[in-house]
């Protein structure tokens, strides 16, 4: 009995891969400029969502919103206070949403009607990292109650990101945060990544991340 | 905690790629992952036995290529290969690297098959 070998050389998440360049052609195409929100749970990811949502909606932008959870819609009701049109999208128990949960989710929504599409994904720091949503731009996330070895506990995700946001800044002296050494850690695993340090409680640093999202869907940044 | 979905797609994309071969077993699948790729080797070997139960997979070898991360270094005009993925710094003159060349693979890279004794 003889054995062979066949060369494959397929990328095992290609059909994700596929899937995820036909949704950036057709938000290229709408002129929305889409930004998938990853952080651990808890990191406060609805919270800064539901601020940029409404405070954008105020200005005059606008916006939407596909939010994924394993089980409840919590979250999307807690968005749609904002006003935009937001979408749950249940996994029930898969740990990351995949671009094919996404073109279904957006199944009826006119994309050419939207300056913005925020996805808030699982709460996880690992899996989503492997799937690409055919976004324009991955923000991570980190709360100061969470440490600041964060990115170097999780560097694919950290290192596959284009901006990182650091959440409840307001609680950063109680909590003990060492700001620098957090700075430090995103910067030695994404060199160059633009950071926001905010709080939607205290308000710091939110100014700063609408102007930059007002740069990218400008095409300045 | 993905690696049950990914090597589910291993055995979706062997089993295709089989229709060429009309009775073929398979022996051995060998797979190209980065060190960057977030999946854990042990789990992904965990995983395979149970998704290839019941296919022409069961009971082959899974083997996993890890790759190290490939940076290109503007400073030094090279490819660098990193140590770790704790530091995204040119080993050689400590300078960041922004540019990723190799890191995030996950590829079949391909498969050992015997050949049915009726085509044999």
């Amino acid at each position: 009995m003889t054995t062979r070998i066949v060369e494959l050389r397929r990328g095992i998440l290609k059909k994700n891969d596929e899937l995820a360049a036909g949704l950036r052609a057709s938000y290229a195409a709408a002129g929305v400029l889409v930004l998938n929100l990853v952080s651990s749970p808890g990191t406060g990811k609805t919270a800064f969502l539901e601020w940029t949502l409404t405070e954008l909606r105020k200005r005059g932008v606008r916006v939407a919103a596909l939010v994924g959870d394993l089980e409840t819609d919590n979250d999307a009701r807690r968005l749609a206070s904002s006003g935009a049109p937001v979408r749950q999208i249940n996994t029930h128990g898969i740990c990351h949403l995949d671009a094919e949960m996404i073109g279904k989710h957006l199944d009826g929504w006119e994309l050419a009607d939207l300056d913005y599409l925020f996805i808030e994904n699982v709460g996880n720091l690992v899996c989503p990292s492997s799937y690409d949503l055919g976004e324009a731009i991955r923000v991570v996330m980190l709360s100061v109650t969470e440490g600041e070895d964060k990115p170097l506990k999780y560097p694919t995700m950290f290192n596959s990101a284009d901006a990182a946001v650091i959440t409840k800044m307001d609680l950063a002296v109680p909590c003990g945060f060492d700001r620098w050494a957090a700075l430090k850690n995103i910067n030695e695993i994404r060199p160059g990544i633009r950071i926001f340090e905010t709080s939607v409680k205290s308000g710091v640093g939110l100014e700063e991340w609408l102007g930059y999202l007002k740069e990218k869907r400008e095409g300045r940044g | 905690m993905h690696e049950l979905s990914i090597v589910s797609s291993v055995v979706d994309t062997v089993t295709e790629s089989l229709a060429a071969y009309p009775g073929a077993r398979v022996v051995e699948v060998r797979l190209r992952v980065g060190a960057l790729a977030s999946v854990v080797r042990e789990s992904l070997e965990f995983c395979y036995g149970i998704a290839a139960e019941g296919t022409a997979l069961e009971g082959s070898r899974l083997v996993i290529n890890v790759l190290p991360v490939v940076m290109h270094c503007e400073k030094c005009g090279e490819d660098v290969e990193l140590e770790g993925v704790q530091s995204f710094r040119c080993p050689r003159c400590g300078e960041p690297c922004f540019d990723l060349r190799q890191g995030r693979e996950l590829e079949i890279d391909s498969i050992e098959i015997e050949d049915s004794k009726e085509a044999a």
